[in-house]
């Protein structure tokens, strides 16, 4: 079989090559709309990690220190979000809630994709927020609550600072995993990456170029989020604080 | 059991095995036509769900449009060869194996809803085309639209992997629309779009959209409009250089044009209630087939 990677410099609209393999005069190349079919997967992964991030440790903390009807709230939290199948949620985000609450039907579907999948993942953090939490010695809260500090001060000053530190290596994997789920946005018509493979392997016939082109795309992308956890980890590492250094 | 002889007999089946499917085509018949004298049966490939061309009413009972004009085939034959007893046997065909089975002599016709191009027309052959599908818009009646023209700026649903998606973003440029085209997973998906009211409508093949309205909850809120953004033909699939039998089915359909009665089956599977659910597709002969019949043609729609 003969690799034709010139695919990617072709018209979409004429199937013709593009010179400098930009189109113009708002034609576009295969290159363009999958450079901008990435934007839409780093758009959606993004907004996803920031909701799941925030609302991970909210209820991963909330399950483990708050008074109990919380934490059974935040339990509950956790089993909805992850016993339910990613792409089941992003099909009531998208079908079923704005029968409910019309407002969500105005929203563009990259952002109810991002809430789906951020949702989705929270569950996940909260977990992992809760293993490190519970792995820390049971004399760390108490001599916090004998200095005088509050429920809020305990967590954020001495209880958080240390359990996030144990957990950064597993929050790197949900994060990476994070930018590949983000492929589910396609059932609800995201035109990031996956479904530009879809659809453009079936206009141009050149499968494995397009799918090659696309699967780099997204090793680059969860390498540079491991690549920047990886940097978070080593910028926020305390000596001694952790066994191993 | 000896070694040596077990091996060179596992031997002997790797290789046989390849060389028999390697010679398979070989055993089909040049002629069909002898064939189905001989053999007093003619093999009719049938889809099991191609409403209305070809699916099944009951398990082995297929019946549609194109099982009818196989059966006015069959009733050439009787004539031509004045063989009163030969039958016509059923096989299921899917769209992946339809051109290999038909090739290889497991089949003798096909008629479903294959479309003629050229790719296929280096293996098969095809008989006059009989049906010519075109992707035209699906809309809701109370949103008044008539065309693609009046779907300027707005929003557009079509499904993810076909050609049609490449067509709209053609038009829209060249009649600067600007269309904002919203790709869907799957057909039921683009019309679940529609019904939502996140598409203003849904682009698609005008027989595709027929059979999805054919299942809607209600099918009279919805009218396929437009003019075809592109043409597909469909046509009897039959083996290649076969002259004889391609001329003979041929032959039927031309008459059945001519006599009017091509009408009339058309109408009967299109126009009018279809099993199983007794409703109808609700889709008027195209005028490309009305041109077809008046010049008949059995290549490619270009």
């Amino acid at each position: 079989m003969q690799w034709d990677w010139q695919v990617f410099c072709k018209s979409t609209i004429t199937g013709e090559l593009a010179p400098g393999c930009f189109g113009s005069g708002g034609e576009v190349t295969y290159l363009q709309w999958m450079l901008s079919a990435w934007g839409w997967t780093v758009a959606v992964a993004l907004l996803a990690l920031a909701i799941a991030l925030c609302v991970g440790l909210l209820v991963g903390t909330v399950r483990t220190q708050a008074a109990r009807p919380w934490a059974l709230l935040a339990a509950c939290w956790t089993e909805l979000f992850r016993n339910i199948p990613v792409l089941v949620q992003i099909f009531l985000w998208y079908h079923v809630l704005p029968i409910f609450i019309p407002v969500l039907k105005n929203l563009p579907a990259f952002l109810l994709a991002a809430c789906a999948l951020g949702l989705f993942t929270s569950a996940r953090i909260a977990e992992q927020v809760r293993a490190g939490i519970q792995a820390l010695p049971a004399g760390q809260n108490q001599a916090a609550t004998a200095m005088g500090l509050r429920l809020w001060q305990r967590v954020r000053l001495v209880i958080l600072p240390q359990a996030l530190r144990m957990v950064l290596p597993s929050l790197t994997s949900e994060a990476m995993n994070i930018v590949k789920n983000s492929s589910v946005a396609f059932a609800v018509s995201v035109t990031e990456l996956t479904l530009f493979a879809m659809q453009a392997q079936e206009e141009t016939a050149r499968g494995l170029e397009i799918y090659a082109g696309v699967t780099l795309l997204y090793m680059l992308t969860a390498l540079l989020v491991n690549r920047m956890m990886a940097l978070i980890e080593a910028r926020t590492r305390v000596p001694g604080l952790l066994a191993v250094t | 059991m000896n070694f040596s002889r077990s091996f060179s007999r596992c031997l002997f089946l790797l290789l046989a095995l390849p060389s028999a499917m390697l010679m398979w085509p070989a055993w089909s018949y040049a002629d069909t036509l002898k064939k189905i004298t001989d053999s007093g049966s003619m093999t009719l490939g049938y889809r099991e769900s191609s409403i209305p061309f070809s699916y099944l009413e009951a398990p082995g009972r297929p019946i549609g449009f194109g099982v009818e004009v196989a059966n006015k085939v069959v009733e050439a034959i009787r004539q031509s060869s004045g063989k009163k007893e030969i039958k016509l046997v059923y096989q299921a065909v899917t769209s992946q194996n339809r051109l290999a089975l038909v090739a290889n002599g497991t089949v003798d016709l096909e008629c479903g809803s294959t479309t003629n191009n050229a790719a296929r027309a280096k293996e098969v052959s095809f008989a006059v085309n009989y049906f010519y599908a075109g992707s035209r818009l699906l809309v809701k009646k109370a949103a008044h639209i008539k065309g693609l023209a009046d779907l300027a700026g707005k929003t557009v649903a079509t499904t993810t992997g076909t050609t049609t998606f490449g067509q709209l973003r053609k038009v829209s440029l060249e009649k600067n629309l600007n269309l904002s085209v919203v790709p869907a997973k799957d057909h039921a998906d683009g019309f679940l779009l529609l019904e939502s009211g996140r598409a203003m409508a849904f682009a698609m093949d005008d027989i595709l959209l027929a059979g999805l309205l054919l299942n809607a909850k209600n099918p009279a809120d919805y009218e396929i409009v437009g003019e075809p953004l592109q043409v597909e033909a469909y046509a009897c699939m039959l083996r290649k250089d076969d002259p004889a039998f391609k001329k003979l089915v041929d032959d039927t359909l031309l008459g059945m044009m001519k006599s009017g009665e091509f009408d009339k089956l058309y109408n009967k599977w299109f126009t009018m209630p279809i099993p199983p659910r007794a409703r109808s597709l609700a889709l008027p002969m195209s005028q490309r087939l009305r041109e077809n019949l008046k010049s008949p043609s059995d290549q490619p729609a270009s």
